[in-house]
Formats: structure tokens, sequence, C-alpha cells
């Protein structure tokens, strides 16, 4: 008979290597997958994991690596403020498309002028547009103690229908002989995110390292981090610390929104270029995975919103390489989640084989 | 001799890193009224839990009228006619008496035959209970009944109470006395924990006594001492607290006219609450669990806010202030629930010390916090405070209940406070640590603090405290000095019975 047996304390060993089985566990099972679907599994995973980063063609793929992670990682660590916190922003996704809208719709405003203004004006548009939306279940769970989780959700799907209504409307670039779409910001020198396209670098890159160290000195150096750390282990002895909650759902919200919103506005001034109807890509969702992935740790999601991004890139590969169905790339995502969160019970308890006791 | 009613022969149950259970045997007779007698943590729950079938021995065996008894599960020792009544009531506030006696049923009767056996069973044992009253507007001594009335309906030949007058106020401790004994004479055995001695003398046949989860003696209540008893169970002899004459000096706390609604459906409201504390003074607080103790503490440590003028502090209003300014003022709070609300499970020593001692003891500059800091202070708790732990970077879930309370009550009187709260500062600690603790807070009031203890164990309060109120249903009874009250004065003080009847035997 196995029983858990609860430690002491988390094993600080364990809360590391948990990540490293769930990646081996996941490139095991995910090679069987492969293997059943009649693929070399060990090209596959090759080709998944290697590939992106030092096959033949690494150089066209490490780029997109920065551009695929940093969304994610600039949005999962302002979720996992939140989620430290037991405050559930699932709305990120809609915080992202509103950051991109009324940062676009800055930049837009100010064309074709030519100013150095102009960049950082777009910034903060998409900030307090990611912001602003993300008060919106703030505001509601403070005043009305409405549930925080369904009325994020929720304005995800008024975002898109907002986000529709603006590419089909007030942003349509003039230009465009009609089709849906604004102009392209990449085309507006003073507008565009993009530092260097050739190696993926933009400023949003540069944004999630400055926000992981934000989040690192927060969390571990600073009282508001505490607080938030304290209201997520136990919110009766965080109330008893001092701390107001009201307060902190405003924080903490806000400030996922915020760099939600700075996400999607680096996005469409860059590798989107400009706003459409289907500009979001889930970013805002997948980050929720891989802010849990780095457990909810600063460095961790660094480190995850690589790995994500990897696997995204590769399973890109693989599909156009090996012929792999998207669904199958999927699974092996989802197997990722699994065995992570799966595994995550060894950090707090551990196991013993004990034999079955005669009743 | 005839055959006992329950045997238990060499009980021993081990958990990882302590042997609850260490060849444990006694016999229980038909009819008896038998002790379970031991400090906390002597291992007393450990062993009905094994006898009611939540626990298997590792070893062992229990004979139950001559037959081999080892019942896989609770069903079973029902079945076989054994009851539990719980230290903590498992019932659902929402549902009304007979409901909550319906689910805890194999094969529940309709609900008007049901109550009808709750009102025939009520009767014979004066235990008056209406079968459809909502249960989260009982009192706890009537939650206690519902508890036994359930137990009673399976007709049982063992009824296993664990600390059943924990709740009750000394006058429905005598009606549940009188129950016991009716059903005593009808040959029904009683196995009885407490450590509670008086308790014990007056009711109990026979008592087994527990110490680190061995058999340690047994003895007849009524012919032995409690002292010898509490030497028994103890291990060693006690030395009372020490406490120094003092003056008295200016009120530091001043409460007045408080009132408060019930946070929840089920909490107590503050009702028009008055009380002045002076330097050097040490106000205990009783009165029945569920009364207000919660509520009233956490209106005095911030966590709720009243009108500024309605809590004092040096003649300074601060109701209206949260806790941090509180703490920066000199007032300084210790609640009940020592994991979840005084400290954080999952959060090293350190951190919880950074908890609290953020203000007073500057821990902090400029929103920054200065863990060095904060472990020395950690480490000074755990060295002056006699804290078992390997260090401060232990979780503080991974220290056992008295430690964790030493390690909170010390965090609070290491900042050197001016008015001093605590909500039961010694429960389930054992008894050398519950000394430590009373002594600390007597040294407190000795330097001119002001103490407030809130406290269910009145012997604890008759210790300790200068002046003594009890709380009753959120109501404050005038503060009376301690020396020269009488038991009776207190537990009317306390509520009286709660319109409890003594059983018409």
């Amino acid at each position: 008979m196995i029983v858990l047996e609860k430690r002491p304390q988390p094993s600080r060993n364990w809360s590391i290597a948990t990540p490293l089985i769930a990646v081996l566990a996941t490139m095991f099972f995910g090679g069987v997958l492969f293997a059943v679907l009649g693929k070399n599994p060990v090209e596959a995973i090759r080709t998944i994991f290697w590939d992106p980063l030092f096959g033949e063609f690494a150089f066209y793929y490490r780029p997109q690596l920065l551009v695929k992670g940093a969304p994610l990682v600039l949005i999962a660590i302002g979720l996992s403020l939140g989620f430290r916190a037991g405050i559930w922003n699932i709305g990120a996704e809609g915080q992202y498309i509103m950051g991109a809208i009324v940062g676009a719709g800055v930049g837009l405003a100010f064309y074709p002028m030519d100013s150095i203004i102009v960049f950082p004006l777009m910034i903060l548009g998409g900030a307090v547009g990611g912001w602003a939306w993300a008060m919106i279940p703030a505001l509601l769970k403070v005043r009305f103690g409405t549930n925080e989780i369904l009325v994020s959700l929720m304005l995800v799907y008024v975002a898109e229908q907002m986000l529709a209504s603006m590419s089909l409307g007030l942003l349509k670039n003039p230009q465009g002989f009609g089709f849906p779409g604004s102009r392209n910001l990449n085309e507006y020198a003073s507008a565009t995110s993009w530092i260097n396209q050739d190696v993926g670098m933009h400023w949003g890159v540069v944004f999630a390292f400055i926000a992981v160290i934000f989040a690192y000195v927060l969390l571990n150096r600073h009282m508001l981090g505490f607080h938030i750390r304290l209201t997520g282990e136990a919110p009766r002895a965080a109330r008893f610390a001092g701390v107001k909650p009201a307060r902190l759902i405003l924080f903490c919200l806000g400030t996922s929104g915020a760099l939600a919103g700075l996400a999607g506005l680096f996005e469409v001034a860059g590798p989107a270029g400009q706003i459409t109807i289907d500009f979001n890509v889930g970013y805002g969702f997948t980050a929720i995975i891989v802010a849990f992935l780095g457990r909810l740790h600063p460095l961790g999601i660094l480190l995850a919103g690589g790995l994500m991004a990897l696997t995204y890139i590769g399973g890109e590969i693989a599909q156009s390489q090996l012929g792999l169905p998207a669904a199958a790339i999927q699974v092996f995502q989802g197997m990722l989640l699994f065995f992570l969160l799966a595994l995550d019970i060894l950090t707090n308890y551990r196991i013993r084989l004990r034999k079955s006791e005669v009743a | 001799m005839t055959v006992p009613l329950l045997s238990l022969q060499g009980l021993t149950k081990a958990y990882p890193g302590v042997i609850a259970n260490n060849n444990v045997s006694f016999d229980i007779g038909v009819g008896q009224v038998h002790a379970l007698l031991g400090e906390n943590g002597a291992g007393k729950s450990t062993l009905v839990k094994m006898i009611y079938g939540l626990v298997k021995p590792d070893s062992g065996t229990m004979l139950l009228n001559g037959r081999t008894y080892a019942p896989p599960e609770p069903r079973a020792a029902r079945a076989d006619g054994i009851a539990m009544v719980f230290q903590h009531f498992s019932l659902f506030d929402a549902l009304n008496v007979a409901e909550n006696i319906a689910l805890g049923m194999e094969s529940p009767p309709a609900m008007r035959d049901l109550a009808a056996r709750i009102r025939d069973v009520s009767e014979t044992y004066g235990l008056p209970l209406d079968p459809y009253r909502t249960v989260g507007d009982l009192s706890a001594g009537e939650r206690q009944r519902v508890e036994i009335i359930r137990c009673l309906l399976q007709d049982p030949k063992l009824l296993i109470m664990d600390e059943p007058t924990s709740v009750l106020t000394p006058q429905e401790v005598d009606i549940l006395f009188q129950t016991l004994r009716k059903l005593k004479s009808e040959g029904t055995a009683i196995l009885y924990i407490s450590h509670k001695l008086e308790e014990i003398r007056t009711l109990c046949d026979h008592a087994t006594v527990l110490r680190l989860g061995e058999n340690v003696g047994e003895c007849i209540p009524a012919e032995t001492s409690a002292r010898d008893m509490a030497e028994l169970m103890v291990g060693s002899a006690l030395k009372p607290p020490e406490r120094a004459g003092r003056e008295l000096g200016e009120v530091a706390l001043d409460i007045s006219g408080l009132s408060v609604p019930s946070p929840s459906d089920f909490g107590t409201a503050l009702r028009n609450i008055h009380m002045t504390v002076r330097q050097g003074e040490v106000l205990g607080i009783g009165g029945v669990a569920g009364n207000g103790q919660d509520e009233l503490l956490s209106v005095l440590s911030g966590e709720v806010t009243t009108a500024a003028d309605a809590v004092k502090l040096a003649g300074r209003p601060v109701g209206d202030l949260g806790p941090t300014a509180r703490r920066r003022l000199g007032l300084l709070t210790a609640p009940e629930e020592r994991l979840g609300h005084a400290a954080a499970p999952d959060m090293s020593l350190t951190e919880n010390a950074m908890l609290t001692g953020s203000v007073r003891e500057n821990l902090v500059s400029n929103g920054f916090l200065k863990w060095r800091d904060a472990e020395n202070f950690a480490k000074r708790i755990i060295t002056d405070f006699d804290v078992r732990t390997p260090g401060p970077d232990n979780a503080a879930r991974s220290l056992s209940g008295g430690n964790l309370q030493k390690f909170v009550i010390g965090r609070e009187v290491l900042q050197r406070p001016d008015v001093l709260v605590v909500n039961q500062p010694t429960w389930g600690v054992d008894a050398s640590a519950a000394a430590a603790i009373r002594q600390s807070i007597l040294d407190l009031a000795a330097n001119g603090a002001a103490v407030v203890c809130i406290s269910q164990d009145l012997d604890e309060l008759m210790e300790i405290s200068d002046r003594f109120a009890a709380l009753n249903e959120g109501r404050l009874s005038t503060p009376r000095d301690t020396a020269g009250l009488t038991i009776d004065e207190i537990g009317l003080m306390m509520g009286g019975a709660h319109g409890m009847e003594v059983a018409h035997v």
C-alpha cells in the first residue's frame, strides 16, 4: 500500500527537482505517444527540444524564442503576484487585448508624427489599458464581493468583441483597401517596439526581464511582497498582520492587468505589427500555465516561459517536418503541465511503501 | 470475577516520530464510569480512537465481553454498542437537530418518528432539546446534548466522552453529571476523558492515568487526592507561578460601550462591553467557547475596527486603527488559533517573527525587509522562551502545539507591549510549557504592562488574574476581584446553566 506522509516542512530539494523530473517524464511518455503514432520518438523529441536551439536552422528559431517567450513571461509575472495571494486573474488575455488596443490607439493617433515621445506614450497607454480592464473585476470584487475568476474571464470575450470592432471600425487603416485591421506599426518608425528584429529583440523582452527582477525583489525583500505571500498562505494571519485585503486585491489585479496590457502593446507594435480581428493568440491563457510551471517564482517563470516557447516552436517544427498532428503536440504540452502538477505533491509529501494491514 | 465489558491488552500505536500509546492495558467494567486521565499529548485521544475504530493499533488486542474486538471502522464499533461524543462537535449549523442526527444514522426513520424518539430520549435523561431547532442557534452546551442524544439513540453499552466539560459552565457540568449517573445506573459504562481532577473525583469509579503514551497508574479517584493524581499525571511536582506584589498604575486600556455586529451568520455579536485594565494588572476573561472570545480579540487587535472612542489606549482613541497602527502604540495581541491566525503554517519562524514584529522591532526600512534582524528576533524568541526547534528556518507547522504557542506568546511579550491581549494562551499546551507561559504573562504585568487574558480554563484565570469577568452571548459581566470569588459565582457570571434542566432521576 502506498502511503503519503506529510513532510514537516516543504522539501527544498524536491521543489527544484520536480520540474526537471516532470520534463523528463513528459519526454518519455511523449515519446511513447509519438511512437504509437508511428513516428520515431527520439527524432520527435529532438525536433521539439533540440532543433529550435541548436539545430541547423536555429538561427531562425532562436529569435522566435524571445518573441514567444517575452509576452508569456511578462504576463505570467503579473499573474503570479495575484496567484501568490489567492487572487485569481484568469482574464489576462482580455487585458492583453485592451493594452494592445489602447497602446496602438495612442500610436495611431500620433501618426505620422515623428517624435521620441510617441513610443513611451504608447507604453503608458498599453499599461493603462490593461490596468483599467483589470480594475473592473477588482472593483467589483472589493465593492460587491463578486468572483474575480468569472468576471475577469468573461471580460476576455468582451475584449475580443472590442478588438473586432476596432479592427473593423475606429482603428481601421484608412489606406487599407477596405481590409480589416489597423495600419502596420512596423512601418511607423516612432511607434515600433523592435530594437533588433534579426535577433528577436524588442522592448517586450527588456520589460520581461525587468519584471522578473522587480517581482523577485518585491516578493523577497519588500513588505508588500511579504503581505502578498502571507495572504496566500494564511489569509487570517495576513489580516492579523495588518494587511488590508481590498488594497491587495487592487494592487495585484492592477499590476497583472498592467503587465498583460504592456505585453499586448509590445506585441502589436512589434511582432504582430497591427490590430487585427485575430490579433490575440492565447498568450494570456498560456501565461497561467507558465506561472504555475514556474512555481509562481519569478526565476522559475523565466525558465518556464522559455520552456513553453520552446515546445511551441519545436511543436510547430515537428508538425511541419515530421507531420505530427497538432493535437498530438497539444497532448504533449498537456502532459508537461500534468506531470508538473502531479509531481508537485512530492514537495509537501513523502511516499512510503507499507505492507497492507490486515483488517 | 465477572468478565469486563471491554478489556484492552497491550495496545501500542506509533506515529512517525512519536509513540502515541505504548503497551496500554486496562479493563472497563459493566456500568462503570472509568476516567482516562492525562495531560494534553499523553495519548488519550489516540487510545479512544482505537476503541472507536478510527485508528488501528500497531499491536495489542481488545476484548469486548470476552470476545475479540477489532473494529475496522466506527460503524462496526457503533454496531457493537460503542458510542462516542467528540470534543469538537461534528454538526451542521444550518440544519436542525433532527436532521443532524439523521445524517449520522445508517437508515434514518421518517423525520416525524425520529423527532418523537429524540423527545423521548431527551426527556428520559433530562436533556431537553427541541428536534426542530436550527443547530446554529444552539449554545455549546445544547450542541453537546445533540451529540449525546445522537449516541443514546443507539442504546450504547459503552459511551466514550472526550473532555465533555470544556465547553460547559459549572452549572451545566452538574446537569451533565446527573445524566451520566442515570446512564450508569442503567448499566451503561462510560469512558470519561479529562484532565480536570475535581470532576473525575466527583464522577468516576475508577481512573487510569496516561503519561507519554504509557499507563502509569490506576486509582480510585474518590480515595485519591487531586494533588496525587496531578503528580501521577505530570510525573513530577508542579510549581505554581509566582506573582510578585505590584502597584497598579494608570488605566492602560479602556473599553466603553463597545458593540459590534456578528461577523458571520453563526458568530457572536459583542454587546455593550465596558472594561478597563490598569498598568500592572491582569484581567481574566472567562466564558464558554463561542460567546464572543474570538470577536473580542479581533476588536482589540484591530482586525475589526469600531468607533474610535470605543477602544482607548492610555486615553487615546484607537478603535478605528488597524493592527499595525495599534502595534505601534503598544497594543499587542495573541489570538487563540495558532496555525493560520497567529502564525502562517508554511512560513518559517523568521517570517512569522516578521508577521507582527515588523513595526516595534524595527524590521522594515522604507518598506524593505531586514531579514537578518528578523532572524535575530526569531532566534531571541526561541532562546528566551525555550522553543524547541532546530532553528528559525523551520516552518511554523513543524513545531508542536506547545512550542508554537511559546513562540507566539514570546513574540508578543518580547516586543515590550503596554497592553497585551491573549486568547487561550495555554490551550493544548503541556503542563510545563503552560506554566512557563503563565509565568511570562505575570512577569510582563509585574513590569507594568496591562494584560487581558481570555481563557476557558478557569483554574488558569484564578491563578493569574487580579480581576475576573465572563463573556456570555457577547456581553461582558462586570469585572470583580478574583480573590474571594466562589465557583458558583463564577458559574453565574458565565451565564448559569443556559436553561438546562437537571435530570429527573
